[in-house]
């Protein structure tokens, strides 16, 4: 397209020779333009491409143990992704992993930017404490999974003895040994460990509003909570675009927390699309519905990821009109 | 705007690059090499934790010696092993490796490994289960230095203080539990975890009470699984048997929590450690007087891919140091595993009565995959889900294994 365009350029002027000179000229820096893009586009392709395009390949077969030394796996079409669908577990896991998501963000962001306006006043103390509450963020996810499933347990956990000592229960919440509190309590685990993430974007939003803006709303009799609502909240709305998107895209993909803290159980209480997808290739050597246990994941994180971009969109376009 | 336009789609554009990192979940790259020469190997085992990784060692040691082939070790988490000998390929593969006994059939299936005929290696001496678990449509393929099994151990003080006797059969087991429960001591610990280790737990219960894998839901298999509901119903068992391990049920047994633990023999050296602990160790109880025990055999099989001749042959003189009776015996006294010849095992049982237990319930174990082959994998999902159901009051027994069935059954 570019070529024919830059020829048309050429043939128009004629044999005007310090013009086709440019022309030559204009076209070499486009070339280099396009080798500065080649190492990315064979990034993308190597490490993101050809592992999607195997994994869309692998659910359309009958791939087994055998397939990975003979390279032989049968085209099934879309028998895989019919089995699937009439497993039981079908529905559980897309329930399970939107409850997941949903709640998890929801908490993550509302507490993280709860903490954020509290660290955005300049106190004594201030930037050790923040720099404390990075700390889950530190830790390996197999440790903070490993130490909730300790904190939790239903006879020696701290979580039940503190519950105890504040007057709140009085038996031992069955946290991961019932069906109906094993969800809520993965969730907790997984809002802890994001609490951070959303801290530290928003509180980098929140230095960014200008400190003019808030005087100008104090003159005017503005109280704390309408200083949020109509001065930080609308200014923060790039900001909170991102920390949603980016929550979404690492929430919908946890595997560790789980497998981790419930293993999927009790009895698949917890099975996420993503600890099914392991189960199914790496318990059952199911490979075929594993993998496509795995491209509805990334067809679910995509839709999600495009109408929240979409909705974004149009509310940052009212803004600025 | 103080955060522009430009800064914000920037963000987004990233996400979309994460999502596309979503691909990379259920992918992974690996590598490795295989020497071409017979005079080194690599070796591949899942012996991580800190005692068995250095006892294991020791044995690939005194091969390395006496073979006079460099051995180089490669050692994984347990559940990392066999996705990485389906992801080598043909052409990346270890040339000895030695993988759990129920996966063996597994990576037979792949056509990755040699028949152990080919290099001499016979069966002859060794319990028939384990020979069974090595075996792939008629030819054998791996063999075990060691094997393991379940059995109850109890703490002695705890039993005596409440005098009485550790339990022979489910009745007693369950009287005795519920005897030993007192505060915040449980009668009994064992694990129904959502893995493997799990349904190995349950399985004893399954075998000794004449239930059998090609029909999960057969009387004597839901009666096994009330039983065991039963226990945690009752509260003489915590109903956090579902989210421990094996270990969590040591660490439980240790810290006095639980009075009796279902547990292999390979914690007996953790027990020794603690100078305070006294216990003893009885075959897993049976379901009436006189029954035999039948447990799930446990243990890795050594087994020689397919690499080219001449590591095959150097693989295949490492294999046959570590089979032979001195290096099975120094290893098994070592890790507290039982030998899987039946001749060098009453020589051990002898040296070392505080095995005796575990050597006796051998004879009558029984290997995971000598019945469905490969299809066991898809069976003990099921089953492990059953267990899970029926210990949390989700399903009745009889339901749960009624839906495990159907599981098992389709395709």
């Amino acid at each position: 397209m570019t070529l024919l365009i830059a020829g048309g350029v050429g043939a128009r002027t004629g044999s005007n020779r310090p013009s086709r000179a440019r022309a030559t000229r204009r076209w070499r820096d486009r070339l280099a333009r396009f080798a500065f893009l080649v190492p990315a586009v064979v990034y993308v392709l190597v490490f993101f491409g050809y592992p999607l395009a195997h994994n869309i390949s692998i659910s359309l077969r009958d791939y087994t143990v055998r397939s990975f030394f003979t390279g032989e796996a049968p085209l099934v079409g879309f028998a895989n992704y019919g089995t699937v669908f009439d497993d039981p577990l079908f529905g559980k896991a897309i329930l399970n992993t939107l409850i997941f998501t949903v709640a998890s963000i929801f908490f993550q962001f509302v507490i993280g930017l709860a903490l954020a306006v509290f660290f955005a006043d300049r106190f004594p103390g201030g930037n050790l404490l923040r720099a404390l509450l990075l700390l889950p963020w530190l830790l390996p996810l197999v440790v903070s999974g490993a130490v909730w499933r300790w904190m939790l347990d239903a006879d020696h956990g701290v979580v039940n003895a503190a519950l105890r000592a504040l007057h709140l229960t009085t038996g031992a919440t069955p946290w991961l040994t019932s069906p109906h509190w094993a969800l809520p309590a993965v969730i907790i685990a997984n809002i802890w460990i994001g609490i951070p993430f959303n801290l530290v974007i928003l509180h980098g939003g929140l230095t960014g509003v200008p400190v003019t803006l808030y005087e100008a709303a104090a003159l005017d009799g503005a109280g704390r909570w309408q200083r949020f609502r109509h001065v930080t909240w609308p200014l923060l709305r790039p900001v909170t675009a991102i920390v949603l998107m980016l929550g979404l895209v690492y929430t919908i993909k946890v595997f560790d927390v789980i497998m981790v803290i419930t293993g999927g159980g009790p009895a698949n209480a917890t099975q996420t699309l993503t600890t099914w997808s392991y189960q199914l290739s790496f318990r059952q050597y199911s490979f075929g519905p594993g993998a496509a246990v795995g491209n509805l994941l990334i067809v679910l994180a995509t839709v999600f990821g495009l109408v929240y971009l979409r909705s974004a969109r149009t509310s940052l376009a009212q803004e600025t009109r | 705007m103080v955060l522009g336009q430009s800064r914000s789609t920037r963000g987004l554009r990233r996400a979309g690059v994460a999502v596309a990192a979503l691909a990379l979940v259920l992918t992974g790259c690996s590598s490795g090499s295989s020497g071409g020469s017979g005079n080194s190997i690599t070796e591949l085992d899942y012996y991580s934790d800190q005692q068995g990784s250095a006892a294991w060692q020791q044995v690939l040691d005194g091969c390395q010696s006496s073979t006079g082939i460099t051995i180089h070790r490669q050692s994984l988490p347990t559940d990392q092993l066999l996705p990485r000998v389906l992801q080598a390929g043909p052409h990346n593969l270890p040339d000895l490796v030695f993988a759990d006994n129920p996966n063996l059939q597994q990576i037979a299936a792949t056509g990755a490994l040699t028949p152990l005929s080919d290099y001499g290696f016979s069966s002859a001496g060794y319990y028939p289960s384990i020979v069974q678990a090595g075996t792939f449509q008629g030819k054998i393929y791996g063999l075990a230095p060691g094997v393991n099994g379940l059995a109850l151990i109890y703490n002695k003080d705890l039993l005596a203080a409440a005098g009485i006797q550790p339990p022979s059969t489910w009745d007693e087991l369950k009287a005795d539990a519920t005897k030993l429960t007192k505060g915040s001591q449980y009668g009994l610990a064992f694990s129904a975890v959502a893995t493997e280790e799990g349904v190995w737990q349950f399985l004893p219960f399954f075998w000794s009470n004449g239930a059998d894998l090609s029909k999960v839901d057969s009387a004597q298999s839901v009666q096994a699984l009330q039983y065991l509901t039963g226990l945690v119903t009752d509260g003489s068992t915590s109903k956090s048997v579902l989210t421990w391990n094996q270990n969590d049920v040591a660490d439980q047994f240790v810290s006095g929590n639980a009075a009796m633990m279902i547990n292999g023999s390979w914690n007996l050296a953790r027990l020794d450690s603690t100078a305070s602990l006294h216990y003893g160790v009885v075959p897993i109880p049976v379901p009436a007087a006189g029954d035999k025990p039948v447990v799930a055999l446990g243990g890795e099989v050594g087994a020689i891919p397919a690499t080219g001749n001449a590591t095959q042959q150097a693989a295949a003189k490492v294999l046959g140091c570590i089979l032979s009776d001195k290096t099975m015996l120094s290893w098994d006294k070592a890790h507290a595993y039982v030998p899987s010849k039946t001749s060098v095992a009453t020589t051990f049982g002898q040296q070392n009565p505080e095995m005796s237990s575990f050597v006796a319930e051998v004879s009558t174990a029984r290997a995971r995959t000598a019945q469905l082959g490969q299809q066991y994998a898809k069976v003990s999902t099921a089953l492990g889900t059953a267990l899970q159901a029926a210990i949390t009051g989700q399903q009745s027994a009889q339901q749960a294994l009624s839906t495990a069935q159907q599981q098992a059954g389709t395709s």
